[in-house]
C-alpha cells in the first residue's frame, strides 16, 4: 500500500465532480427520454460510484489483492439480478 | 505481525465486510428491478411522490461527509490529530443533518397517509432507505468513537487503521445512496 501525497487538491476535485454530477442526473430526470432516462441515471451513478471508490475508498492505489476483494461482490451482485430476472421474467 | 502487514489484513477485512453488505442491499435492489418491471405504474405515481429537492439535498450532504473524512484521514496520515477531529466533527454534523432531512421526509409522507404497507413502491422506499438510514446511524457510532479514541491520543502518523478502515465504511454507505437517490427520487 503506497502513502500518496498529492491527496487533498484531488479529493476537493473529486467532491466537485460528485457535486456536478448530482446537478446533472437531477437535470436530465427532467427531461422525458423514456428508457434511456434510467440508462443516464445508472450511468451517471456509475461514475459517481467509480469516483468514490478509487479516490475516497483509495482502490486506485491499492494491490490487486484489495481489488480481487473489492471486485467479487459485484460478480455476485450481477449473479442474483440477472439469475432472478431470467426465471421471474420468462416465467 | 508487522504493522503493513496488519493493515493490510484489517483492509481486506472490511471490504470482506463490505461484499456482504452489497449482497445485502442487492438482494432489495433485485426485488427493486423486479417489481418496477412488473408494477411500472405504481412506481411512476410513487416516485411522483417524493420530494426529489430533498433527496438531491441529502446526496450533497453525503457526498460532502464523505470529502471530509477522506480529507480527515489525509490529515492523520500526516499525524495531524486536531485537523482529523475537526474534519470528523464535520461528518457527523453531515451525517446528523442527513437523518434530519430523512426525519423530515419520513414525517411528510406519514402525515400523507404514505406507510411501507401503502404499495410496493412505499414498501421498497421504506425498506432501503430505513436500511440505508441505519448505516448511516452506525456510521454515525462508529465514526464517534474514532473521534473519541483521537481524542485519547491514539492515532498518529504511523497508526491509523481504525479511521481508515472506519472511513472505507462510511464511503460505502454513501456509494449506496449514490444509486439509491436516482432510482427512487428520479426515475418515473
Amino acid at each position: 500500500m503506497k502513502e500518496h501525497d498529492s491527496g487533498i487538491r484531488t479529493y476537493i476535485v473529486v467532491w466537485g465532480a460528485l457535486v456536478v454530477l448530482t446537478v446533472v442526473t437531477v437535470a436530465v430526470s427532467y427531461v422525458h427520454l423514456g428508457m434511456l432516462n434510467v440508462v443516464v441515471a445508472l450511468l451517471v451513478a456509475s461514475v459517481k460510484a467509480s469516483l468514490v471508490a478509487l479516490f475516497f475508498m483509495h482502490l486506485r492505489y491499492e494491490n490487486r489483492l484489495v481489488w480481487g476483494f473489492a471486485l467479487t461482490p459485484l460478480f455476485f451482485l450481477v449473479l442474483i439480478v440477472v439469475g432472478t430476472l431470467s426465471d421471474t421474467l420468462f416465467r | 505481525m508487522d504493522p503493513a502487514t496488519a493493515r493490510e489484513a484489517a483492509t481486506l477485512g472490511i471490504w470482506t465486510f463490505l461484499a456482504t453488505e452489497v449482497l445485502l442491499f442487492g438482494g432489495l435492489f433485485t426485488s427493486y428491478i423486479i417489481y418496477r418491471i412488473k408494477y411500472p405504474r405504481i412506481f411512476y405515481e410513487g416516485h411522483l411522490k417524493l420530494d426529489h429537492v430533498l433527496g438531491a439535498i441529502n446526496t450533497v450532504v453525503l457526498i460532502g461527509s464523505s470529502l471530509t473524512v477522506a480529507l480527515g484521514i489525509a490529515a492523520i496520515r500526516k499525524g495531524k490529530v486536531g485537523l482529523l477531529r475537526l474534519y470528523l466533527s464535520l461528518t457527523l454534523l453531515l451525517a446528523g443533518t442527513f437523518l434530519g432531512v430523512k426525519y423530515v421526509e419520513y414525517t411528510e409522507k406519514f402525515s400523507h397517509g404514505l406507510y411501507p404497507d401503502t404499495d410496493i413502491f412505499f414498501s421498497l422506499y421504506f425498506m432501503l432507505t430505513g436500511l440505508h438510514g441505519l448505516h448511516v446511524l452506525a456510521g454515525m457510532v462508529v465514526l464517534g468513537a474514532v473521534l473519541f479514541l483521537a481524542g485519547r491520543g491514539r492515532y498518529s502518523e504511523s497508526y491509523h487503521t481504525p479511521v481508515e478502515i472506519s472511513g472505507l465504511y462510511w464511503h460505502f454507505v454513501d456509494l449506496v445512496w449514490i444509486y439509491l437517490f436516482p432510482l427512487l427520487y428520479l426515475l418515473g
